[in-house]
């Protein structure tokens, strides 16, 4: 299989259950390189869970992933070198400065010489750097934490409402590097409550219905044991 | 190895011969002559030393399961381990009672730090705040997971207890403690700890049965709603 | 990843823990004011005669340590908990063991601070006299420490994700240091009083061998705990 054929995001009857409630049923669906396809569904639908399942947050309780050809179970490590991954919330931490946050996840990442001005202008807080986090808005708060998803470069971008609480000049920021990402030949998965501000980028829409995307047909199929059962 | 564990007569069978086993040892300790010292008192120890033995089996019970469902990741050890958990919380509660019941007219009061009686509150406690994590958490993977790492250290610590509070006594006092046995009750004393192991074997046996049927009806009712309405 | 990549995780961490504990005043600060005041309380309901102090001063002391160390070590997951910043932290490519060790340095810089105030203000209080093998009492404080600070950190980890937050590390985490209690106090209580038996000698390879034996097992299990 040549690089360019590996879907840079393929999911096979993902399932998920929190105590006895399923959240998702069964996701079969993938998204190929060069691709931004956007996620959709009701309140509640699983949209979240499948996107943290697919950043290896949440192991699946039943069917498998692959990002980049890699398991996100098996090889999460893999996964988790290639994806950027945006939340609900921004996940930053409030008594650092803006520049401090980026400078962690810098280290984190083993990236040197990260070019954290350059990034901090890039998203519109390049005067805001060395101010706590605490006193950000929730839009600047967004933007900061778009810096940190840019700082690596990442192959594979999973937004999660991704333009919540952005401006217009937020999202055309977002959009250039959902693009970017695309174009270096890397794909995006949005996870979407309206549609108009991805209206430029997104190449194709999935809806989770039921908890499910694709037949049910081909998700009873992998589901004989629970996950961690030896057979 | 499907979820679903069916109850057997084998194990009815060995249930009902545990349980009259255990009669039958009882009964053989009412006929051993009372203790010179402590008179008939001192036969409370055919039941608080094999419950103290059996809490100490339920622990390593524990351990091993733990360790293994951290390798396996199969659901049915976990189960296995907090079934042993839980009878071993109960003999853990019953040697602590008998243990004082022994102690207050041995040695005059309900409780006086007795090394080994004090070690196995502590266990006790460890128990429980194995059991009151495992309710407090609802995921039944992420429970697995943090059960197994909280048993496991709380096993490795059993021997360390046992020394740390034999120490603390033992430098500066001497005590008597019950577990200071005639001779002749030792065939007795052997008779009840086979008759406790049978009997704990047997609930663990029950509990993780209970356990495994319980999880096996929700993931039956999880097939239903992945596979079809 | 290599033995650099998790020195530097480790490190990032660490400094991150740190800075952030640091510059919320509030939150560190009261933690060694809930500390010194229950110290006072002891002082209150065991004294004011002195020999009952200095005889209490101790085992006062490690509860103190105890009490505030539950603080601690539900801070150190909150701060992670609250901005949701758990997730981007899971992310970051790398072994997880590296998180554990970087909070758990970061643990004991906060508890080992809260030990040396505590320290001296059981000294005061509690009419103490510096005893003449106070090195030996200083190890048996670090190496309770240690052990305070890694099964609090570890225990935390879990219990901070549960309903019960407040009272479920205290629950889990006190039963297991009781060998940690009992060796400190003892061995310091010894050293105070010259130690005739000579026991502190005992009881010091103990913390050592508890430290050794839960450092390793952590290590080992912290991968397993944090993912879940």
């Amino acid at each position: 299989m040549s690089p360019e054929s590996i879907p840079a995001i393929e999911a096979r009857g993902l399932a998920r259950r929190f105590g006895a409630r399923w959240c998702l049923r069964g996701v079969s669906f993938s998204v190929s390189a060069g691709e931004v396809v956007g996620l959709t569904g009701s309140n509640g639908s699983g949209k979240t869970t499948l996107l943290r399942m697919l950043s290896t947050l949440l192991a699946p309780s039943a069917g498998s992933g692959r990002v980049l050809g890699h398991d996100i179970v098996s090889d999460a490590d893999a996964v988790r070198q290639n994806i950027g991954f945006l939340a609900h919330t921004a996940g930053l931490y409030e008594d650092l400065t803006a520049a401090e946050n980026l400078r962690f996840a810098a280290s984190m990442y083993g990236i040197k010489d990260a070019g954290i001005p350059e990034v901090l202008k890039l998203v519109g807080l390049g005067t805001v750097g060395d101010s706590r986090v605490r006193g950000f808005s929730a839009g600047m708060q967004r933007r900061l934490a778009l810096a940190r998803l840019v700082l690596a470069r990442p192959r594979v971008l999973l937004l999660d409402e991704p333009y919540a609480n952005l401006d217009t000049a937020g999202i055309a920021m977002m959009n250039e590097v959902i693009r970017g990402a695309r174009d270096r030949g890397g794909a995006a998965l949005l996870v979407l409550h309206e549609l108009a501000p991805a209206e430029g980028v997104l190449n194709r829409l999935e809806t989770i219905v039921a908890g499910r995307i694709g037949s049910p047909a081909g998700v009873t199929a992998g589901l004989g044991e629970p996950v961690g059962a030896a057979t | 190895m499907s979820l679903y564990l069916a109850p057997s007569r084998r194990w009815t069978t060995f249930g009902i011969f545990a349980f009259l086993f255990l009669i039958a040892s009882q009964a053989y300790g009412f006929t051993t002559l009372p203790d010179r010292d402590m008179g008939h008192l001192q036969k409370i120890l055919y039941v608080h030393v094999p419950a103290a033995w059996m809490t100490f089996l339920s622990f390593l019970v524990v351990f091993i399961y733990s360790a293994r469902y951290l390798i396996s990741k199969r659901e049915t050890d976990d189960l296995l381990a907090a079934a042993a958990a839980e009878v071993g919380a109960t003999f853990n509660g019953l040697t602590l009672v008998l243990g004082m019941l022994w102690g207050r007219p041995a040695w005059g009061a309900w409780w006086v730090w007795d090394p080994r009686l004090t070690s196995t509150l502590i266990l006790f406690l460890i128990f429980v705040g194995y059991l009151a994590l495992r309710a407090f958490v609802d995921d039944p993977q992420r429970r697995a997971q943090w059960s197994a790492a909280v048993g496991i250290f709380g096993a490795i610590n059993v021997p360390i207890v046992y020394m740390s509070v034999r120490w603390w006594r033992t430098l500066h006092q001497i005590q008597s403690s019950p577990s200071t046995m005639d001779p002749a009750y030792v065939v007795g004393l052997r008779l009840n700890a086979f008759a406790f192991l049978f009997v704990m074997i047997y609930f663990i046996r029950k509990r993780y049965e209970l356990a495994r049927i319980a999880r096996a009806t929700e993931f039956a009712a999880d097939q239903v709603a992945l596979g079809g309405a | 990843m290599s033995w650099a990549d998790d020195r530097r995780r480790i490190r990032a961490i660490a400094w991150k823990d740190i800075t952030t504990e640091r510059r919320s005043k509030a939150g560190f600060n009261s933690v060694v004011a809930f500390a010194v005041t229950s110290l006072v309380l002891f002082g209150f309901a065991l004294g004011p005669e002195a020999r009952a102090l200095r005889e209490a001063a101790a085992g006062t002391l490690w509860i103190a340590l105890l009490f505030a160390g539950v603080l601690a070590f539900n801070r150190s997951f909150h701060v992670e908990l609250e901005g949701g910043a758990l997730d981007p932290l899971l992310i970051y490519p790398g072994r997880r063991w590296t998180i554990f060790a970087g909070k758990l340095l970061a643990n004991l810089a906060f508890v080992g601070t809260i030990l040396a105030i505590v320290v001296l203000v059981s000294l005061t209080l509690y009419q103490v006299p510096v005893p003449k093998a106070w090195p030996s009492v200083l190890l048996v404080l670090v190496l309770g420490t240690v052990g305070l600070v890694t099964l609090g950190t570890f225990y935390a980890a879990m219990a901070t994700r549960t309903r019960a937050r407040e009272v479920l590390l205290p629950l889990l985490l006190f039963p297991m240091l009781v060998p940690v209690l009992l060796a400190a106090v003892s061995a310091s209580k010894a050293l105070l009083t010259g130690d005739v038996m000579h026991e502190s000698g005992a009881w010091i390879r103990f913390l050592l061998g508890y430290d050794v034996v839960f450092l390793t097992a952590t290590l080992l299990v912290f991968e397993k705990i944090i993912e879940a």
